[in-house]
C-alpha cells in the first residue's frame, strides 16, 4: 500500500487551516511527531505566536494498566492559553485517546476560548467521540499495524508503517 | 537473587537504596524528572497519575524538609497523602512496625514512604508485603538511620548533571560527617553507578567509617588538598544529634578545620558548584557567604526533590 506524502499533506493541512486563522490562533504540537508538523505549519501560516509542545505522557489513561511512559519529555506552552484559539497538531488520527489527554493537560494551563484539531491523516478506529477539524487525508490500516511520522537525516517528514 | 527492589521485568518496585541499581535505572529516574520540573510552573501544578491512590508518608524520625516534600511530589501527582508522625502515635503505644504497616494496608494504602532511625526498616516493610502477598504496595525510602537516603541521592545527581549536563569528567568532592550520613553513602553509589572517575571523601578521621575506601572513593583529611580542582563540592551536614562520645573537640574547632570558607572553596575550580541537603549548620560546616554565594545551588537541589520524587512516585505508582 502506499504511503501517502506527508510534506504534501503539511502544505495542504495549512491551506485548510488558513481561513481559520486569527489573532488568537495557536498551535500546540503532541510529540514527537505533532511537534514537526507544527512547526512547519507555524511558518506556512505566519503565526505571531511560536508553537507549544505536549508530551502526554502524564495524562495517558492507560497509566495504570502500562506505567509511565519511558520516555516522557517536557511540556512547554510559550503563550498564555487563557483565551487563545488553540489548534490542536498531531501526525495520526487514531482512538482520540491522544486528544483527550492533550485536551486534559491544556486545562490545566488555562482556559482556551476554542479548540481545533489538526492532523495529517485519519486511520479510523476511535474509541472516543473526537473528530478532526481540519484532517486533508484518510487512510484505513488493521488493528496490528502502527503509523507514525519520522523525520529523516535530511530533515524531509516521511511515514511509515510497522507491525505490532 | 534479584535485587528486591526491582520486579521480574526489571523495572523498579520499591525504592529503598541507590545501592546495587543499574545505571539505567538511576539515568532513566533522572530522565524522567525533567519533565516533572515543568509541571510547577503551570497555573494548574498537579498531573492525574496517581489519583485514587493513598500515599502513607511513613515518618517514625522527625524530618521537616523530607517530610513536606514528599508529601508535595505526592500532592502534585493527585495522590491522597496521610502523613503519620509515628513517634508521637503507635509506636509510644507498644505498637510493632509491621503491625503498622500491616493495619495502614488494611486500609488500602498503595504506596508507604518511610522514614526511619533503624537503618534497614524499610527494606523490612519490602520483604514482609511480598512475603504476605502484596506486591501492589510500594515502598519508598525516606532515609534509614545510617544506610541510606535514596531520593536525596537521586536529587543530587540531578542537580549535577543540571549544571555539569555529564558525569563522565568529573571531580566531585563529599565533605563532612560521613560517618553518620545516610546522604554521603547514597551519594557515592549513585555517583559511583553514573561514572564518575573522582569521588572524593574530605572528613576528619573519627567522622570517617573504616573501610570506605572500598566504596570506590579516595580519603583526605586535608580540606584544601581535598577540594583541590574538584567541579562539585558536597557539603555534609554535622549530625549533632546522633554524635556519641567526643568524636570532635567542639563545632567551632570543626569549622576552623573543614568549615567551607570562601578561601577554601577557592582552591576547587571557579565554577565548581556546592551543594548541601539541608538542615544548614551556618557557620559549621559551612560560612554563610558560601551558603548564600553565587555558586551554592542548595535551594535549587530543593526545588530539583520535588520532581525527583514525582518522579520516583509515578514510576513505582503505574501497572
Amino acid at each position: 500500500m502506499p504511503l501517502p506524502d506527508a510534506e504534501a499533506l503539511c502544505s495542504a493541512l495549512a491551506d485548510l487551516i488558513r481561513p481559520q486563522v486569527t489573532a488568537a490562533t495557536a498551535l500546540i504540537g503532541i510529540h514527537t511527531g505533532g511537534v514537526w508538523i507544527a512547526e512547519r505549519l507555524q511558518a506556512a501560516l505566519g503565526l505571531a505566536q511560536p508553537p507549544g509542545a505536549l508530551d502526554v505522557s502524564f495524562y495517558r489513561d492507560d497509566y495504570n494498566q502500562r506505567g509511565l511512559h519511558a520516555s516522557a519529555k517536557k511540556s512547554h506552552i510559550p503563550f498564555d492559553v487563557e483565551g487563545a484559539h488553540i489548534i490542536i497538531v498531531d501526525d495520526v488520527l487514531y482512538t482520540g485517546r491522544t486528544i483527550r489527554a492533550a485536551m486534559n493537560e491544556i486545562f490545566d494551563y488555562g482556559r482556551p476560548a476554542r479548540i481545533d484539531l489538526a492532523v495529517l491523516t485519519d486511520r479510523g478506529g476511535r474509541e472516543l467521540p473526537i473528530a478532526p477539524t481540519f484532517c486533508p487525508h484518510t487512510l484505513s490500516l488493521s488493528a496490528s499495524q502502527m503509523l507514525a511520522l519520522e523525520q529523516t537525516n535530511a530533515g524531509k517528514l516521511v511515514f511509515r508503517v510497522t507491525e505490532k | 537473587m534479584r535485587n528486591p527492589q526491582l520486579n521480574a521485568h526489571g523495572e523498579l518496585n520499591h525504592l529503598l537504596t541507590i545501592e546495587g541499581l543499574p545505571r539505567e535505572v538511576l539515568t532513566r529516574i533522572l530522565d524522567t524528572a525533567t519533565p516533572f520540573t515543568e509541571v510547577a510552573e503551570r497555573e494548574v501544578k498537579k498531573v492525574p497519575l496517581l489519583r485514587g491512590k493513598s500515599v502513607f508518608n511513613l515518618f517514625f524520625e522527625n524530618s521537616t524538609r523530607t517530610r513536606t516534600t514528599f508529601e508535595i511530589a505526592a500532592k502534585r501527582l493527585s495522590a491522597d497523602v496521610i502523613n503519620l508522625n509515628i513517634n508521637t502515635s503507635s509506636a509510644t503505644k507498644g505498637e510493632s512496625l509491621l503491625d503498622t504497616v500491616d493495619n495502614l494496608a488494611a486500609m488500602q494504602a498503595d504506596m508507604f514512604v518511610v522514614r526511619h532511625a533503624s537503618s534497614g526498616a524499610p527494606h523490612l516493610i519490602a520483604q514482609h508485603l511480598a512475603a504476605t502477598g502484596r506486591e501492589h504496595i510500594h515502598v519508598v525510602n525516606a532515609g534509614d538511620g545510617r544506610h541510606a537516603h535514596p531520593t536525596q541521592g537521586l536529587l543530587d545527581m540531578y542537580t549535577i548533571r543540571h549544571y555539569k549536563q555529564d558525569f563522565s569528567n568529573l571531580t566531585v568532592a563529599i565533605v563532612g560527617d560521613v560517618l553518620h550520613s545516610r546522604v554521603a553513602r547514597s551519594q557515592i553509589h549513585a555517583l559511583t553507578t553514573l561514572g564518575v572517575p573522582e569521588v572524593r571523601v574530605v572528613a576528619p578521621k573519627t567522622l570517617l567509617p573504616t573501610g570506605i575506601e572500598r566504596l570506590g572513593v579516595r580519603v583526605f583529611h586535608d580540606i584544601g588538598a581535598g577540594l583541590r580542582g574538584a567541579d562539585v563540592v558536597m557539603t555534609l551536614r554535622l549530625q549533632n544529634e546522633r554524635m556519641q562520645g567526643a568524636l570532635l573537640p567542639s563545632t567551632q574547632e570543626y569549622f576552623k578545620s573543614y568549615g567551607l570558607t570562601p578561601e577554601r572553596l577557592a582552591r576547587a575550580k571557579s565554577d565548581a558548584i556546592v551543594m548541601h541537603p539541608g538542615p544548614m549548620n551556618r557557620g559549621v560546616e559551612i560560612d554563610s557567604a558560601v551558603a548564600d554565594g553565587s555558586q551554592a545551588v542548595i535551594l535549587p537541589q530543593v526545588t530539583f526533590g520535588i520532581a525527583v520524587r514525582m518522579a520516583v512516585m509515578a514510576m513505582l505508582g503505574g501497572a
